[in-house]
């Protein structure tokens, strides 16, 4: 079990690099900003990270075993939610609870 | 939008106390580091009491992303050494998905910084939460990280939405994401981020020349 010395370091160190990475740029590339190749990836940037970031949340989901059943079917589920009502809470709320219910029952690892 | 936050907190606050934490991790998590996925990430290095180093480079590998977003960002908008220290602060996914939106481009620099805080203070409510009814759910429930893939399909989702006419940039982006699975399974997040990016570059280099030739 982790000590309460180690948890605050741990937090302490994560807070230091994430926020760093949040605003040191602002300073170090403020250059940048103006020129069109910037412009060109921060427009496109958006899109491309949500998708990838949402390919690295499924990164391990088995796509040939049963388990991976439940986020599959979460994940149509989410989509299909969003597509119809475009309400986030809604679409995330619906994925998430079809997940629990199929991963903590007859589709669980 | 930020609502959605509630349901994730509740979820990482669950998965804090389910790992062996205590509750009140899922708070101080939440409000100190204020980075959602790399939170989720954190609770199982901590739970296996990995080296400080280990837990520094996989905050830089996950949140390296961030520098991107610092490009588009409208911080010139906020106004205050304090707001615009704590508006870098708050600078996550999806306060960047929604600053940078298409509806927001003329978002006063107020808006965004209630923006900021009121995500801020829902991500920390809903992890506290989490963390305090954690104890009270049966150890069979299970799948409750599935919120975070749901947030990430719908921040995907709005913003295929506006680009519709964009369709090789999400396709870029998903086959970086699967070469960096195949071939950097372990640096997954880090190889996705460096394919994609130089992907985009070449596109936009070999568009320049063409157009200069034409």
């Amino acid at each position: 079990m982790p000590d309460t010395p180690y948890l605050i370091a741990a937090v302490a160190v994560s807070t230091a690099v994430t926020w760093a990475l949040r605003a040191l740029p602002f300073v170090a590339l403020a250059p940048l900003r103006a020129s069109s190749t910037v412009r060109y990836l921060s427009t496109r940037m958006p899109v491309g990270v949500m998708v990838l970031l949402l390919a690295y949340c499924l990164r391990d989901v088995p796509v040939t075993d049963i388990s991976g059943l439940a986020p599959l079917t979460a994940l149509a589920v989410t989509v299909g939610l969003h597509l119809w009502r475009r309400n986030a809470l809604l679409s995330i709320l619906g994925g998430t609870t079809v997940h629990v219910v199929l991963a903590s029952t007859f589709l669980g690892h | 939008m930020g609502l959605g936050l509630v349901p994730l907190g509740l979820a990482f606050g669950v998965f804090v106390t389910q790992s062996g934490l205590a509750w009140w991790w899922a708070s101080a998590f939440a409000a100190l580091i204020y980075a959602g996925s790399f939170e989720f990430l954190l609770v199982g290095l901590v739970a296996a009491v990995a080296p400080l180093g280990t837990v520094a480079l996989t905050a830089l590998l996950v949140n390296v992303r961030h520098v991107f977003y610092t490009l588009s960002f409208p911080l010139h908008r906020v106004s205050g050494r304090f707001a615009k220290s704590y508006s870098t602060f708050a600078l996550t996914d999806e306060a960047y998905a929604l600053t940078t939106s298409e509806q927001a481009r003329s978002w006063p620099g107020r808006r965004i910084l209630w923006l900021q805080l009121f995500m801020h203070l829902y991500w920390a409510g809903g992890a506290t939460a989490g963390g305090l009814l954690g104890s009270f759910i049966p150890d069979g429930v299970t799948g409750l990280d599935f919120a975070l893939t749901a947030l990430f399909t719908v921040l995907a989702l709005d913003a295929l939405r506006e680009r519709r006419g964009d369709l090789p940039t999400p396709v870029l982006a998903l086959l970086s994401a699967l070469v960096a699975r195949l071939a950097f399974p372990h640096q997954m997040l880090l190889a996705a981020f460096a394919l994609f990016t130089a992907a985009l570059l070449v596109r936009h280099f070999t568009a320049r020349k063409r157009s200069r030739r034409a």
